[in-house]
Order: C-alpha cells, then sequence, then structure tokens
C-alpha cells in the first residue's frame, strides 16, 4: 500500500506492507536509524518523533496513518549547517546522556514539552518525561538538561 | 612517567571535559548493530521453549520450512552434527572436598531437553524477519513437560535438571576459618542475627542483544557484529571452546552498544547461532532480540537467600561474622556465573571493618530460570547489602547509632589484610563518613523527622558503608582461583606522522565516555589537544587484543595499559629528540608537548619528532627504527577498592506503605577522578539501578509453570524520572597505590552502596511500628504488609 509522508522536510512515497509500523517505515525504508528501538510495549519512548508538532512513539501508530504528515526525527533536528539544537546542545553540556540508545527519543520528547510547558519545575519535568526510560544516566543530569535547553530554545507559541 | 601524585596533576586530569562521543549520539548517525545492514541481508529469529522443563519429544519442520522466503531451519542436531561444543563457563569452582563443581553441557540450541522458559529450540533464518517470525510460529515442537524448579531453597528435593547433577547442586564452597569463628561467637557479649534475599534483577539495558553473523568464501573468514562488552572475549571463547575455529579467521566487531551492565559480558548461544548458520546457508543474517525475548534470555543478576550473624563485645566491636547463602545460577552456567557468588561476594564481607574472623559458606544451585550472571556490581552488591543490613541491625539492637557503629569498627590503617583473602591498599573510611554526615545534614534529620510526623509520615535514615573490589586481578592468582581467562589489557599508541594520536584499547566503551576520558589521559601525557586523538575500541581487526569492560576495570586496567603504551613512547621519542637536538636521550625533558634539551634553551615540539618518525631523514637510523607506535599489556598487581558512605532519608505513609525516596547523598572514594562530570554519571546511573532494586525492580517466576511473570516493561518496573529527588554527590581521594593514574573505578559503586542504605532508611522509619523484617523491593504493598504484620 501507498504512502507518503514528509520526513526532516524530505518528501517520501514508499509502497509498503499495511502492518509496517511508523518506526519500521523511519528506520527501515527511509533508512534513518537514529530512531531507536527499545521494546515491544510502547514503554520506552526510545522511538519518540514528532508528527505534525507533537511528539509519538513511533512504534504505536502504523505507517499507512501517517500519508500527508510531517515527521521530524533526530537526525533532522540540527540546523542544516550543523549547528546543534539548543536541546542537544543542553544534553552534550549537563553530561545527558551516556550510552546513547535512548537519546533521541529523550531529546525529541524534551523539545515538545518545553514547548508546552517553557519553564516546567524539576518535579514537573520528571513528571512529564515518565513515557521515556533510560538505564545508564539515573536521569538526574537529564533534567539538568531539558531545563537548561528549555531556556535556550526558541519560543514558538 | 612521575609518581600518581605528578599525573593528577598534568593538565586535563580532573577537568570535566564534554565528550567527544556526544554528536553522533545526539545526531543520530550512532552506529548500533541493528544500524548496520550488510548485502543481501537474511533474518533469524529463535523458536523457544514455552515450558521450564520438558524433554522434546519431536519437531516437525516441514510445513515452516515450506513457508515463503525460509531459507534455512535449524535444530540441536544439525548443531550437533557439525560438532559445535556448548557455551563454556568461564570459572571453575571447585568444592571444599577438591571435587569440580558439576559443569552440565550448555548447548547452542536444546539437545532433547528444554530447560527454562526461553530456551534454545530452533533458529529460523528467511528474507525477512516478518517471514522468519511466521515460520518460527509454524515449528512444531512436541514436549513432555516436566515438573520445573524454581526457587532455590527448594532446588535441592527438585527433579533433577541435569543429570550429572542428581540434587541440581552445581558446587558448595566455603571461604574463612570456622572453628575460630566459632570460638569468637561463644564468647560474644551480644550476637545479631538477619535473613535476607537479594532479590533477582533483569538488566535491561535499552539496546536488546542484537547480532549479525557473517562469512566470506573468498577469504574464509567471520565477521560478527555483536552488541557486547568485549569483543575479544567473545571471540576466544566462541573459537576456541565452541567452534574450534582458528582465532585469526573470526573478526568481532562490537560497535556503538547501548548499555551493558554485564548483560553483554557473555557469550550468547545466539552469537554463535548466527556464524556458524551464516556460513552454512552462505549467507548474512541478523538477528534483533525483541525485549521479550531480552527479558527471558539475557542473564539475569542477583538471586541470592542469606542467613547472616554478627558476633559483638558489649560495646559493638566486630568479633566474628558467620554468613551462609544459597545462590541461584539458573538452568546453565553462563560465562562468569559461577564466580560471582564466591570469588566476588564472600571476599567483600569484611567490608569497612576490621572483623577479625569471617566464615562464609555457599550453596549454588540449579533451576528452571535463565541463566544468572554478573549484573552491575556483581557479587559485591550482594555482599554489600547483607553486610549493610547487617550492621545497621547491630546498632538498631545495641541502641547506638548506624554511624557510631560504622565509626567504632572502621579500618584505619593500611594496608589492611582481611580475613577473606582481599588486602585493601587505601581507603579513609572515617572521611568519607564524616563528609557524608555533613553532605547529607544529618544534624537537621530530627527536625525533618518531627515535621514529616506532622504529616502523618514516618521517616526514616538509612546508613550504607561499602567497599567493592574493582580490576579484578592479577591474572596468575585468578587463574590459581579458577578462572579460565587472563585479566589484563591491552593498549596501542599509535602517533601518526602529523602528529596526531590514535588509541587503540581492549576496553569497550557502551555509555561510559572512554572516547574522551581515555583522549584526556593521553592529551595530559603527550601536551597535545584532545581533539587530535581519537579512541578506537571494540573491533578484533584493529584493537591487538583486550579483555573488555567489566568490573568497573577500564580506566584503572586499560587506563594503565594505555599508559604503559605511552611510557614506552615517551622513551622513544626522547631518542629521536636527542638526535635532533644533538644531545643525550639522558638529558631530555619532556613536558607540554615540548622535548627539552636540560639547561639550555634547546627545544623541538611532539608534532616535529612525530614527523620525523615517518620521514626519517635526520634521524638515529642505525639505533632505532622510523616509526612511533607501542602497544603495552598491563596485569594489575592487586584489585582497587572504591569506598563509600551512603544515607538515604525517605518519607513512609503507614496507612497505604508507600515509600516516597525524599533525599539521598553518595560520597565516595574513588581515587584519582579524570573527568568528574563522567564520574558524577556513573554514580547517577549506578544509584538509580541500586534504588530502583530496593524499591522496584523484582523478576518473578511463577513457582508451579516457570513462566517468567515479569516479561516486559509493562511488568518489570523499571525506574522513571519521576521517581527521583536530585541526588548529593561528594568525593574523598585516596588515590590507589598500585596503578599509575592512581584510580579505583565508578562504574558499580552506586548499584553496590545504594540498596542497603534505601532499606535501612524503611526500616529505620517503621521501627516505632515494630518492623524488623522486610526484603526488596519495598514496594507499598510488601511494606503495608510488614506494617500489618508487625501489629499481629
Amino acid at each position: 500500500m501507498k504512502v507518503s509522508l514528509s520526513i526532516n522536510q524530505k518528501l517520501y512515497e514508499f509502497d509498503i506492507p499495511a502492518n509496517t509500523l511508523l518506526v519500521e517505515l523511519i528506520r527501515e525504508k527511509a533508512e534513518l536509524t537514529g530512531t531507536h528501538v527499545g521494546c515491544d510495549t510502547s514503554q520506552c519512548g526510545a522511538c519518540t518523533v514528532i508528527v505534525n508538532g507533537h511528539s509519538i512513539k513511533s512504534c504505536s501508530v502504523l505507517a499507512l496513518q501517517m500519508d500527508g504528515a510531517d515527521i521530524t526525527t533526530i537526525e533532522g533536528i540540527a540546523a542544516e549547517d550543523g549547528t546543534l539544537h539548543p536541546m542537544q546542545t543542553a544534553f552534550k553540556e549537563c553530561h545527558g546522556l551516556q550510552c546513547g540508545f535512548c537519546t533521541p527519543g529523550m531529546v525529541i520528547s524534551a523539545i515538545d514539552l518545553c514547548k508546552d510547558h517553557p519553564n516546567a519545575s524539576d518535579h514537573e519535568i520528571r513528571h512529564l518525561l515518565e513515557g521515556n526510560i533510560c538505564r545508564c544516566t539515573g536521569y538526574h543530569n537529564i533534567i539538568k538538561a531539558i531545563k537548561s535547553g528549555a531556556k535556550n530554545m526558541p519560543v514558538t507559541k | 612517567m612521575g609518581s600518581i601524585d605528578d599525573f593528577s596533576k598534568l593538565p586535563h586530569i580532573g577537568e570535566s571535559v564534554l565528550r567527544k562521543e556526544d554528536v553522533r549520539f545526539l545526531t543520530g548517525v550512532g552506529q548500533y548493530t541493528d544500524d548496520i545492514n550488510l548485502a543481501h541481508q537474511t533474518h533469524a529469529v529463535f523458536v523457544r521453549s514455552p515450558y521450564a522443563h520438558a524433554t522434546i519429544k519431536s519437531i516437525n519442520l516441514t510445513v515452516a520450512k515450506a513457508h515463503p522466503g525460509v531459507i534455512g531451519i535449524f535444530i540441536g542436531e544439525d548443531i550437533a552434527k557439525d560438532n559445535i561444543n556448548g557455551l563454556p563457563c568461564g570459572w571453575l569452582i571447585n568444592n571444599p572436598d577438591g571435587t569440580p563443581m558439576k559443569e552440565p553441557a550448555h548447548p547452542i540450541l536444546a539437545q532433547g531437553k528444554v530447560r527454562y522458559v526461553g530456551d534454545h529450540v530452533a533458529v529460523v533464518v528467511a528474507e525477512t524477519v516478518q517471514q522468519a517470525r511466521d515460520a518460527a510460529e509454524l515449528v512444531e515442537v512436541e514436549y513432555d513437560v516436566l515438573k520445573p524448579v524454581i526457587n532455590l531453597v527448594k532446588a535441592k528435593n527438585g527433579p533433577a535438571i541435569h543429570d550429572i547433577a542428581p540434587d541440581n547442586q552445581c558446587y558448595k564452597w566455603k571461604l574463612g576459618d570456622e572453628p575460630a569463628v566459632d570460638l569468637a561467637f561463644k564468647n560474644a557479649a551480644h550476637i545479631t542475627k538477619l535473613d535476607l534475599i537479594n532479590n533477582r534483577l533483569i538488566p535491561n539495558a535499552l539496546e536488546t542483544r542484537t547480532v549479525i553473523g557473517s562469512y566470506s568464501r573468498a577469504s574464509d573468514e567471520y565477521v560478527l557484529y555483536v552488541s557486547n562488552q568485549n569483543p575479544h572475549v567473545e571471540r576466544l571463547l566462541m573459537t576456541a571452546f565452541v567452534m574450534g575455529l582458528p582465532e585469526h579467521k573470526v573478526r568481532v566487531i562490537a560497535p556503538d552498544v547501548g548499555g551493558g551492565f554485564g548483560s553483554k559480558i557473555y557469550l550468547y548461544a545466539e552469537d554463535v547461532c548466527l556464524t556458524w548458520a551464516a556460513k552454512k546457508l552462505n549467507r548474512n543474517i541478523k538477528w534483533v532480540a525483541d525485549r521479550n525475548e531480552a527479558f527471558l534470555s539475557d542473564a539475569h543478576g542477583r538471586d541470592h537467600v542469606s542467613h547472616a550473624e554478627m558476633a559483638m563485645d558489649k560495646d559493638g566491636k566486630f568479633l566474628a561474622l558467620k554468613v551462609k547463602t544459597d545462590a541461584n545460577l539458573g538452568a546453565y552456567l553462563s560465562t562468569f556465573s559461577t564466580a560471582i557468588p564466591t570469588i566476588l561476594y564472600a571476599t567483600l564481607l569484611a567490608g569497612q571493618y576490621t572483623t577479625p574472623q569471617i566464615y562464609v559458606e555457599v550453596d549454588a544451585w540449579f533451576t528452571n530460570t535463565a541463566p544468572v550472571d554478573a549484573y552491575r556490581g556483581a557479587g559485591r552488591p550482594e555482599a554489600a547489602y547483607l553486610l549493610e543490613r547487617l550492621v545497621s541491625r547491630c546498632a538498631w539492637e545495641l541502641d547506638i547509632s548506624q554511624d557510631e557503629i560504622r565509626n567504632r569498627n572502621f579500618i584505619k590503617t593500611f594496608p589492611y589484610q582481611t580475613p577473606v583473602a582481599l588486602q585493601y591498599d587505601t581507603g579513609d573510611f572515617p572521611a568519607i563518613m564524616a563528609k557524608a554526615n555533613v553532605l547529607a545534614d544529618v544534624a537537621g534529620f530530627e527536625a525533618r523527622r518531627k515535621s514529616s510526623e506532622a504529616k502523618g509520615l514516618l521517616r526514616g535514615i538509612g546508613y550504607s558503608s561499602y567497599i567493592e573490589a574493582c580490576g579484578l586481578a592479577p591474572s596468575n592468582i585468578a587463574g590459581a582461583l579458577g578462572a579460565r581467562a587472563g585479566l589484563f589489557e591491552v593498549g596501542e599508541i599509535r602517533v601518526n606522522p602529523t602528529g596526531s594520536v590514535t588509541v587503540f584499547t581492549g576496553s569497550h566503551s557502551h555509555g561510559q565516555g572512554h572516547e574522551t576520558t581515555f583522549a584526556q589521559v593521553v592529551a595530559a601525557r603527550l601536551g597535545i589537544p584532545i581533539d587530535q586523538i581519537d579512541v578506537v575500541h571494540g573491533d578484533t581487526g584493529r584493537v591487538p587484543f583486550g579483555m573488555g569492560t567489566y568490573g568497573s576495570r577500564s580506566i584503572s586496567v586499560g587506563g594503565a595499559a594505555i599508559m604503559k603504551a605511552l611510557d614506552k613512547i615517551e622513551i622513544k621519542a626522547k631518542k629521536i629528540a636527542a638526535h635532533m637536538l644533538e644531545a643525550s636521550d639522558t638529558d631530555i625533558d619532556f613536558a607540554n608537548g615540548e622535548f627539552t634539551v636540560k639547561g639550555t634553551d634547546k627545544k623541538i615540539a611532539f608534532g616535529a619528532i612525530a614527523l620525523s618518525a615517518y620521514v626519517p631523514h635526520n634521524y638515529p637510523l642505525e639505533t632505532l627504527e622510523p616509526g612511533l607506535n607501542e602497544t603495552a599489556f598491563y596485569d594489575p598487581t592487586n584489585f582497587t577498592f572504591p569506598s563509600g558512605t551512603y544515607i538515604c532519608e525517605v518519607e513512609v505513609n503507614p496507612e497505604s506503605g508507600m515509600v516516597h525516596l525524599d533525599q539521598f547523598t553518595a560520597v565516595d572514594d574513588f581515587g584519582t577522578i579524570i573527568n568528574p562530570m563522567i564520574v558524577e554519571g556513573q554514580v547517577h546511573g549506578g544509584l538509580v539501578q541500586g534504588i530502583g532494586q530496593a524499591l522496584m525492580e523484582n523478576c518473578v517466576y511463577d513457582e508451579d509453570s516457570g513462566d517468567l511473570l515479569t516479561g516486559s516493561f509493562m511488568d518489570y518496573t523499571m525506574p522513571r524520572a519521576d521517581l527521583f529527588p536530585e541526588f548529593k554527590i561528594g568525593h574523598v581521594c585516596t588515590p590507589c597505590t598500585h596503578n599509575p593514574l592512581g584510580t579505583k573505578g565508578c562504574g558499580e559503586a552506586g548499584a553496590i552502596g545504594s540498596p542497603p542504605a534505601v532499606i535501612n532508611a524503611v526500616l529505620d522509619a517503621l521501627r516505632p511500628l515494630g518492623v524488623k523484617e522486610l526484603d526488596m523491593p519495598a514496594t507499598s504493598h510488601r511494606v503495608w504488609e510488614a506494617i500489618m504484620a508487625a501489629k499481629q
């Protein structure tokens, strides 16, 4: 079945089986392997991407549902000249990543949560991040990174 | 290189340099095994046993083989026909009578019997994952289901899992002087007793295990991509013990690895199976574990049941410790499983204390559960949990404070020979305790307790003063204790002609930041910028040799090998400089990237020496080879001994049993710290895994069926961001005396020291209600039950 969608501002058209998940399309068809799969129950958040302005777990939707959608993955967050997004910079500066496997989902979730909650407290960030599992960092520096990144993010609302 | 003190004063040492590896992970271009795709790659799916204990009556592959896209399906018979051995155990433990442990075969694919839910029965290889999955469903296996043995305490009387171990016992092991301990107990003023369970855990690195097997007919060489912590060990075990292949014909690549925590040390059946099948089918084959498979088949951690007794004099001075532990090894012996409840556990039971006599007995059992092996801390968390729970109970029974009983018993002079084989080289336990007490504001605890009380909550404080042993070594002693591999590390320094440096290390980074920390060490020594140094790891085709990363050994063993190679580089570079500066090499000094002649203003930069080594026109060719490339092997003379004191404060709701973690303070002594930012990150991660064990994580098998009840993130509670306060972290530094960096290792400390601090805090909170017994995890249900039981 055919699906057309935009990923990181590039248009794609794929012929895919109906049971293809969005994460499978992103990794295997669009060959963007920055979006990761960490579980099979939509619990870990490693596959989080932005769809039409909001973060979703890309393992939880079928690719066919995404016809016409505008998707941003971790590969599309930095500026074209390679300048990191403020949230990416904050994760680096605050040591908000270790093995890096949950990181793409964390950064995407962080950007989305800061759009809606630009002045979130530590406590609020911790609750809003409940959908993403990290096994390495103990979350401590991720929280620091999100607070720092939020301050430097462009205001979009 | 001069002393450890000189080293710690070099530029970049102790500097929180931002990580070199971060940009690739932050921009999504990291290369984890599943991000790699080889030409005409096929996909493997394993058919796993749905039963914990069963014999296989028949396997029918006819329908599955006819499924579209299927290229091959293999079962145990096929593996056996090709003389592929089972998985080896890397550590031999002997019984007290000198007989060896029971070491049953650990087949790659089941040979007539399955022994845990998730055991490997067949592998299906197909053009697509979906086709392989569908075909796997069509494999017909007929089982004769047997009664499983799940609970280790009941293992002795259960049906035999392996014919060679009719009572399901793998070994009995003991350490220490039993008569001396018995005598001390007779003369004791007070004896404190404790029974406890160290709950079974599932490591859950966020990247699941992934393997790509490939084989080239042209070169008769195999390449195995695998999410693994020690690619050389993987290759050694696979070639020498399992497949009988020449080592140089197999290249193992562990690229970016998404967390390990011990679970990716081991050689697994899937790794062998795909390597073997790649040649058999002449195709590249990929297998990616789904999360459920990770729960079922990754090596699990902990799972001890123990009884401990401490004998004291009237002042609470420890006289003797007696421990009996039963350890669950699971259905088969995983790579280092047998060393965990023995060498890495019992030897740590002196802790930070002067207890003069200790006797430990361990019984290790087979059960119909996944193999159990090292998980972050590996034996040392079990030791710290037992000892620190016991010590706090001693304090409560004698009505002295938790810090006071520790202070009364701390070792204060070093080196210190424990009664359980280890010799601690250095430490300052009272200083750590004092710093932790200040950082945790223990002085303000009573006021906080009153304020919690006013809200109807019970506040408790818990202490834990752990010691651990890292960088397991030296190889010859380990060999005498049963290790079947060496425990050295390898470093190669390749100075390139333009003065940049490539470091090849046998250590493996899967989150630890070696690309940065190791570059700091090299930059400090050679006086060149960090961005001119690349660290290469995880590829047996590029790195000369190595033993990998586990047991917090990377900086102290891998880093020390790099230091040794740098010594050689410096010696050779000085000879080149002496020639170019027309001086004697004994008159050459090297500092800040410059070679100078003593007492003159003659100097030459490191980069010029590098160029000269490869363009040897003005060069002492008669006495010195061109090139500037040195390799060193480093075998430590002792373990390193990180230590620390952790203080936890909790609030417990006596109505619901809900535990709220309010404060957590960790003061550690890791010796020299190269990169404080990275070290603190390691502490944070370890703390959350340890607190996870204490409050929520628990692996549960159904005792009747042997099914894994906690087989997904829906059932196994993973620590999430909203459950933790901000941690207070501090350091004390007594440098390790026997490696050139003074480092001790920091990767596991958090997971070792934190569980007893949490449970002691919960028990302290519940003391007014008379609660004395509580096993991890302290879920609200368990705490509520403990409160109810105390009311009876």
